[in-house]
């Protein structure tokens, strides 16, 4: 697919011809602006254009869903934004919004209705789940990754926060890969050090940085690629395998980058 | 003699439920302390959630090895306290061994099932206490746990041990007294583990006898009833109040943090927006957030007064495991430890010290990523969580007290709306980026 031939439709625009789209891509803060996590966005834009699905994006007008000020005690600043976030979804009557972010995800869904927001929210894991088992998407038929080894990292806001696991897994042995398991999976999976805003901080005095010692884990299944669903996850994980020197044996990467990279995106 | 022994068995019974009743009603008077939250919806999940957590002990499963264990001594928690029951109307009414001529061969059989159970509790007890003290699970180490903590964990485990004997001893005497066809010691047949007793007090003549099998039997009696208030002042309430903890848990999603209704009319009416109630003055303003123990839920309280100290929470904390300072348990035993100290001293909430900064550090809630494997770790689904994202609300809103770092993050999604120094304009360029 050409790029030139990608079609980034906003709300703005679908709403002055006239049409709603099915869909809302909430990109996220970290999709719209963290030059690694661009790609991120850009991969899962490119697999929206390929099925053909009817989505939009709200382009200058989103805006942080306010969960990092809520993790950190701002419940202020949270239902600011989060009350401005849904005037502006009201005006557009969104009903379904796809996101490739966990954090986003999690407050869409579960935060939002409190204040008046009510939508169908879906993970990014969770809608390529879908188009896989639709057959709109089959990752395996290039063999992009075949004899490759995987491992995925739960990120908390899927995983226990929403009890989203089988959804990632399901994508990912849609490619033709080898999933191995970290010791401290699902349920049990251990945190990259990045939620709760610690993100926007850096870490309390302690022995060790958190995403190091995850690192270290995913590192022990001797997967060559670290499979992230949250940008959060991706940065600490990126950063884990950088501190360990393993940056060109080990690459960590999102679902949405495996897929496009399986079907040649 | 007979009359004696009833007359002192009414007091001891009267003074174990007089001091039982005292405690139930200071932790109650201690729950109530919290901020009120509903948790009385959704009835069926709630009753699925205590019989599959509390009763059925689901989450302890995790670890399969000290589930069984701890399944011994909670099978023989429950199912030996129906012969205490036997005990409580022998001791009222002098009698000996009651239900034993209504059950007929059905009483030896569940004795043996009970003695079965004592010696499963008394093999379960002992492994823990090695595995406290010796292996030194690393758990039961922590900073947390010195002092008391660590003495009263050992104190219950020997207890039980020790209450355990006296059962077994007791029965063994009492078929020593049957055998020589002394009056009043009904027929039980053959009690399997206690016959191992039996050679210690072959030579005891049966005047001694019968005041040895008293003494066991008084001892196992007042052990119980002191075991239960004792555990009303220890780390082991969670034998009763696991019950309602689990139906009063969280049923909603771990992500989803309770919506702060008091900031929410404020913002409406910032937001120029209709608010409820907006022509009504505000109702008594509280504080924002935590800073005491009276600002958290009752809920929050009585996980408190839950937390066994097991540490499966402390264990899964990412921020513990890498050396920080923060343990969920810490922060669970410091709320309990506050609101005991509020009910104790003559001043109550105002006696100078808070649950934050006294009992709770900012370091401690500051190293939190909110990824819920505490929540998801404990077997009785007690919520550290909710208390550290109330503590870090007061922080950010009345203290302004926030790492520094935070307060950037604040002011760029108030500029900027985003947590980045981003410009807003730039924050659709990636589009570009791609159709080029």
């Amino acid at each position: 697919m050409s790029n030139t031939t990608i079609k980034i439709p906003t709300m703005a625009e679908l709403n002055a011809k006239g049409e709603s789209p099915e869909i809302l891509f909430w990109v996220g803060c970290a999709g719209s602006f963290d030059d690694r996590y661009k790609s991120v966005t850009k991969a899962f834009v490119k697999i929206l254009n390929k099925v053909g699905v009817s989505f939009a994006v709200l382009g200058q007008e989103e805006s942080c869903t306010g969960d990092p000020a809520r993790r950190a005690g701002n419940e202020f600043l949270f239902q600011m934004q989060a009350m401005s976030n849904i005037q502006v979804l009201e005006g557009y009557h969104v009903k379904k919004i796809v996101t490739a972010c966990p954090h986003c995800f999690n407050t869409l869904k579960n935060e939002y209705p409190q204040l008046g927001g009510n939508y169908e929210v879906i993970h990014h894991s969770t809608f390529l789940q879908q188009l896989i088992d639709e057959g709109k998407v089959k990752p395996a038929d290039g063999k992009a990754f075949e004899g490759q080894k995987i491992t995925y990292h739960d990120s908390c806001y899927l995983g226990r926060a929403n009890n989203v696991y089988q959804a990632p897994r399901s994508v990912l042995k849609a490619l033709d890969t080898e999933l191995v398991e970290m010791k401290r999976c699902k349920t049990n999976g251990l945190c990259c050090g990045a939620g709760g805003a610690q993100m926007f901080k850096d870490a309390e005095p302690g022995a060790k940085e958190i995403n190091v010692e995850r690192t270290e884990e995913a590192l022990d299944t001797g997967a060559n690629i670290i499979a992230s669903a949250c940008p959060f996850c991706l940065t600490m994980l990126a950063d884990g395998v950088k501190a360990k020197n393993k940056e060109t044996e080990v690459k960590v990467f999102d679902l949405a980058e495996l897929i496009a990279q399986a079907e040649d995106l | 003699m007979h009359y004696l022994q009833q007359v002192l068995f009414v007091l001891v019974l009267g003074l174990a439920g007089y001091l039982l009743a005292k405690r139930v009603q200071f932790i109650k008077k201690g729950i109530k302390l919290g901020k009120p939250v509903n948790r009385s919806d959704r009835r069926s999940e709630r009753w699925r959630s205590m019989l599959l957590v509390a009763f059925g002990q689901k989450k302890m499963f995790k670890k399969p090895l000290p589930a069984l264990l701890h399944l011994f001594v909670y099978a023989g928690f429950l199912i030996i306290n129906i012969e205490v029951l036997e005990f409580i109307i022998d001791g009222l009414a002098g009698t000996h061994r009651i239900f034993a001529p209504y059950l007929g061969s059905a009483y030896g059989w569940l004795m043996n099932f009970f003695e079965f159970l004592a010696v499963a509790v008394l093999t379960a007890c002992v492994i823990f206490l090695l595995r406290r003290n010796i292996v030194k699970v690393p758990r039961f180490h922590k900073p947390e746990m010195k002092n008391w903590p660590t003495l009263d964990a050992n104190l219950i485990l020997v207890t039980e041990i020790i209450l355990m004997l006296a059962i077994l001893g007791m029965n063994a005497t009492d078929q020593l007294l049957q055998a020589k066809g002394v009056a009043h010691y009904p027929h039980t047949g053959k009690l399997f583990f206690s016959s191992f007793l039996k050679p210690v007090f072959q030579h005891v003549e049966p005047g001694s006898l019968v005041v040895l099998e008293r003494t066991f039997w008084w001892f196992h009696i007042i052990g119980i009833l002191g075991f239960a208030v004792y555990v009303t002042y220890s780390k082991h309430l969670h034998i009763f109040l696991a019950f309602p903890n689990t139906y009063f848990a969280n049923l909603n999603p771990k992500g989803k943090m309770a919506n702060m209704d008091s900031v929410t009319n404020e913002v409406k009416l910032m937001l120029g927006l209709p608010a409820e109630n907006a022509t009504a003055p505000p109702a008594e303003v509280g504080r924002f957030g935590a800073k005491d123990v009276n600002d958290l839920s009752w809920k929050s309280l009585m996980d408190a007064f839950t937390c066994t100290e097991c540490g499966r929470c402390t264990a899964e904390c990412p921020a513990n495991q890498t050396g920080k300072k923060l343990s969920p348990r810490a922060i669970i035993m410091a709320t309990r430890d506050r609101v005991e100290e509020v009910l104790t001293n003559h001043k109550g909430l105002e006696n100078g010290k808070t649950l934050l900064n006294d009992f709770i550090s900012h370091e401690e809630i500051n190293a939190c990523t909110s990824c819920n494997a505490c929540v998801e770790a404990c077997p009785v689904l007690i919520d550290p969580l909710s208390i550290i994202l109330e503590l870090r609300r007061y922080i950010a809103m009345e203290e302004s007290g926030s790492p520094a770092a935070w307060n950037a993050m604040f002011q760029n999604i108030e500029t900027n709306f985003a947590p980045w120094k981003f410009a807003p304009t730039d924050r659709f360029n990636w589009a570009d980026e791609l159709k080029k």
